[in-house]
């Protein structure tokens, strides 16, 4: 006999768990949950899938049959046709195989091309400290640097212009700091300035003709129309953002200024900018500002397009540097005040640091749609990307061709833009995140 | 010390001017107010020395003096004998015209996408990030020029629309048609026009069929009555409503008070439709809608559609998750979730920024220069500008147009902020 209260078999060891059904792992549970879900969705993705292969199935011929050797529009329809082929059924990608560096560079003389991509890879440089927090600080020497030496690599001349430049910034910065301890931190600060603009004015020709009688430092010089595509572009935008950076803080702190009639000022400079489209100001340094300038001054149309340009993203950037300064806390400016700084000290030492870091994103948005607006400059008559576009297609190698060119260009512009919201992307949410 | 000093009347040194906060302000901007003032008269000086050196004056009577230049598109009367004021304003009627479609189509663009990218659908998701990503990353001057040219290639001729085996044929029911020259779309016409009447030739021999402005503000008066008390019936209903906790009656209502005074306005104008019909080697009446025109208003609308599906979707995801479990908690089902609390908070997100995309929208639509539509950058920066050599004056007059126009639309954000601002302390 058993004993009755005895189960007849005990399970000692907890069983392996089960693998779960096929239909709720892997692929089959992505594809149930992103793409099958509901009804709804099912015919919406079927309908969206079937427009794709659709617009592959047309697409994909003339990509796949383009032809990429060939030295013009003709060549390139006799190579398609000896394949039994029309001449709309492939693309000629070999415009671009043959006229990449003018897209590039427009009409950079091509035995300098290295200038520009130096100077690119040193602006990157200056750059890295900036967005990258994690670098060490006294890179940012170097970023202050780097301006300089890609406006002597762009256009050439003699080295002693920038250092001169330089070396006038440094007298105002000594300026300030020897006068400074005599006098208050404003009136210091315009004494600075004002030494160093009288060096600029003065001593500056003067100086840069007498070091290079000393000891010539030139390079081969190259004017700006020469400038083109996407050097111009990356030329305007670059140049803009970084002159207007100075020029956006100085008018957001006159914006948030207690004093009313410079608050006023650039209360009026910025909407007055902002109220008018890009391109009216761009025919307005076409057309006007030889009025505004003393009779018989006239200067280059490139030279005009960048100050135009830095003016109109000044203006910009000033609001989102507003937005970086209204952000921080209240707390920040009465500490401040109450350790006794004064107000140009609080700002550099306080304020600025914390409102330009968090506006740092919006200011690489800006900086987004500045350099997506340089293309209007083809309105005056620059040769920014579309407008060396539209060079090569009024030869008569190329004339005729059309999406090839400005697929390649809205490629490029989408590859650059694309990578710069990103970054903007990854910074915000570094910022919301943490309060390094 | 400070005693001392109290008791003596105090001295006013010069000093003072710059160490002593009560003076500083005030010298600052003295002498901030100095530079300003003397930049200005070295611009203002500059100007005139330019100017009579040039042999010109600064003089607004040229927008009186007949413009001599014909203009494709007007939405007011024109022609070539009329002022150059007259020019500019056709001009501005355009800018205004595309901006406001662009507008209207933007906005649809935008709210559909910025929902679609919410969608827990990984293609359709996908898609529409893929849309939003490649317009804001492109400049918009490349999409118009390459929808325009894709208008330009791939729509048909009006001639493909001839003959026995024409190879294009029109849509919806033989009322428009859309060509490579742009799309001709019905329009309405009135037999018992209040403005007088205009022979216009229709398909089956001559019928006399007019419109003026007179009829259509007559209809549209009428909308603008019926939307009023439609809006005044919704308001009793609320008041009803939180009063006795029974809504009346009001949707039908509301219909019945916009439709019926509209269709009866538009019975006794008589109105019909007059649709477009091949003529020749082009089609003839309807209304004609340029591909300039047509290009531009697909680009900006899709440009700005996606800019504002990114700012529909944050204001969407800017409502915290707690919204929406309370009120499913609290009974509400899905779709008044979604009207009732979703909405309403995220639309106090969303309408400043999408205000000011109208706003870039507007500014934007001066690229019209990239496909020949005549804005009033093409007729009073433009051809006024080279048939008049008033650059000075014709530039101001620009500026100052789209500088109000910016202004306006600034003021209503600011007047919308402060409507809906959240209350606090």
């Amino acid at each position: 006999m058993t004993v009755p209260n005895k189960p007849a078999f005990v399970r000692t060891e907890i069983l392996p768990a089960k693998a779960p059904p096929v239909r709720a792992t892997g692929i089959t549970l992505w594809v149930r949950k992103n793409l099958l879900s509901s009804w709804l969705n099912v015919i919406l993705t079927s309908l969206v899938l079937y427009a794709l292969i659709r617009i592959t199935y047309g697409l994909w011929p003339w990509l796949a049959n383009g032809v990429w050797e060939a030295d013009s529009l003709a060549h390139c329809r006799e190579i398609l046709a000896a394949s039994g082929l029309g001449p709309t059924d492939g693309a000629c990608f070999a415009v671009i195989n043959d006229r990449w560096h003018q897209l590039l560079f427009g009409f950079y003389p091509s035995e300098l091309y290295w200038r520009p991509i130096l100077a690119m890879i040193l602006f990157l440089g200056g750059l890295a400290p900036i967005l990258f927090f994690s670098l060490p600080r006294s890179l940012l020497t170097f970023s202050c640097l780097a301006p300089f030496a890609c406006f002597w690599l762009l256009w050439g001349g003699s080295a002693w212009v920038p250092l001169a430049a330089i070396g006038g910034l440094v007298i105002a910065g000594l300026a300030i700091r020897v006068l400074s301890k005599w006098l208050s931190s404003t009136l210091a600060v315009c004494g600075g300035i004002a030494i160093g603009l009288i060096f600029y004015l003065i001593g500056f020709s003067s100086f840069v003709s007498f070091a290079e009688g000393i000891f010539p430092l030139s390079i081969q010089q190259v004017a700006s129309r020469e400038f083109g595509g996407f050097m111009l572009a990356a030329t305007i935008g670059l140049s803009a953002i970084v002159l207007s950076l100075p020029l956006g803080i100085l008018l957001a702190l006159a914006r948030q200024s207690d004093l009313p009639l410079i608050k006023w000022c650039a209360i009026v400079f910025i909407e007055v900018v902002r109220g008018v489209p890009l391109i009216v100001w761009l025919f307005t340094a076409q057309l006007l500002l030889n009025y505004f300038l003393p009779p018989g001054t006239s200067f280059d149309l490139t030279l005009r397009v960048i100050i135009m340009v830095t003016l109109f993203a000044a203006a910009y950037i000033a609001e989102v540097i507003r937005g970086g300064l209204a952000a921080l806390p209240k707390g920040q400016y009465e500490g401040a005040d109450s350790l006794g700084l004064s107000y140009w000290q609080a700002t550099r030492m306080i304020i600025l640091p914390q409102a330009l870091k968090i506006s740092i994103p919006a200011i690489v948005n800006e900086f987004i749609g500045l350099f997506k607006d340089t293309t209007l400059v083809v309105f005056i008559g620059l040769l920014d990307p579309i407008g060396v576009a539209r060079a090569i297609q009024a030869t008569p190698e190329w004339n005729g061709i059309y999406w090839e060119l400005f697929t390649f260009i809205g490629l490029l512009f989408f590859v650059v833009c694309y990578a710069m919201a990103r970054y903007s992307l990854h910074l915000e949410n570094k910022l919301r995140r943490g309060h390094n | 010390m400070s005693a001392e000093t109290q008791s003596s009347a105090p001295k006013f040194r010069i000093g003072q001017l710059i160490y002593d906060t009560r003076y500083r302000a005030k010298t600052i901007q003295v002498i901030a107010g100095f530079i300003i003032l003397s930049s200005i008269w070295w611009l203002g000086a500059n100007i005139a020395g330019n100017l009579s050196a040039l042999g010109k004056d600064f003089n607004l009577a040229f927008l009186s003096n007949p413009a001599g230049y014909d203009i494709n598109q007007k939405l007011i009367e024109y022609d070539s004998k009329m002022s150059h004021g007259r020019a500019a304003l056709v001009g501005i009627m355009n800018t205004l015209l595309v901006s406001v479609l662009g507008c209207i189509a933007a906005t649809f663009i935008g709210v559909f996408v910025g929902v679609l990218r919410l969608s827990d659908n990984w293609v359709i998701n996908r898609l529409a990030a893929v849309y939003v990503e490649a317009f804001r990353s492109v400049p918009l001057l490349l999409w118009i020029v390459f929808i325009f040219a894709i208008l330009s290639e791939a729509l048909p001729q009006p001639r493909d629309f001839r003959g026995e085996d024409a190879t294009a044929s029109m849509q919806l029911f033989d009322s428009v048609a859309i060509t490579a020259r742009g799309a001709y779309v019905p329009r309405v016409a009135f037999t018992n026009s209040i403005s007088g009447n205009e022979v216009v030739a229709v398909k089956d021999g001559i019928v006399e069929v007019a419109s003026g402005g007179a009829d259509w503000a007559l209809i549209f008066a009428a909308l603008l009555m019926g939307s009023t008390t439609a809006y005044w019936l919704k308001r009793r209903a609320d008041r009803m409503q939180s009063q006795t906790g029974q809504r009346p009656l009001t949707l039908p209502l509301q219909i019945m008070v916009v439709v019926v005074p509209t269709a009866l306005i538009l019975w006794f104008l008589g109105a019909t439709m007059v649709q477009p019909y091949l003529k020749g080697f082009n089609f003839a009446e309807g209304t004609f809608i340029r591909k300039s025109l047509l290009a531009l208003w697909l680009a900006l609308s899709l440009y700005t559609g996606a800019f504002i599906a990114e700012i529909v979707r944050g204001g969407i995801m800017s409502v915290d998750n707690g919204q929406r479990e309370a009120a499913l908690a609290l009974g509400l089902r899905p779709d008044k979730v979604m009207r009732l609390i979703i909405l309403p908070q995220a639309m106090r997100v969303i309408i400043p920024p999408l205000i000011s995309n109208y706003l870039s929208l507007a500014k934007n639509s001066s690229l019209a220069l990239a496909v020949g539509y005549m804005d009033v950058r093409a007729t009073l920066g433009g051809i006024t500008i080279n048939q008049t050599g008033r650059e000075l004056e014709a530039m101001l007059l620009l500026g100052l147009f789209y500088l109000v126009l910016s202004l306006l639309i600034a003021s209503v954000i600011n007047f919308y902020d402060r409507s809906k601002q959240i209350q606090e302390r």
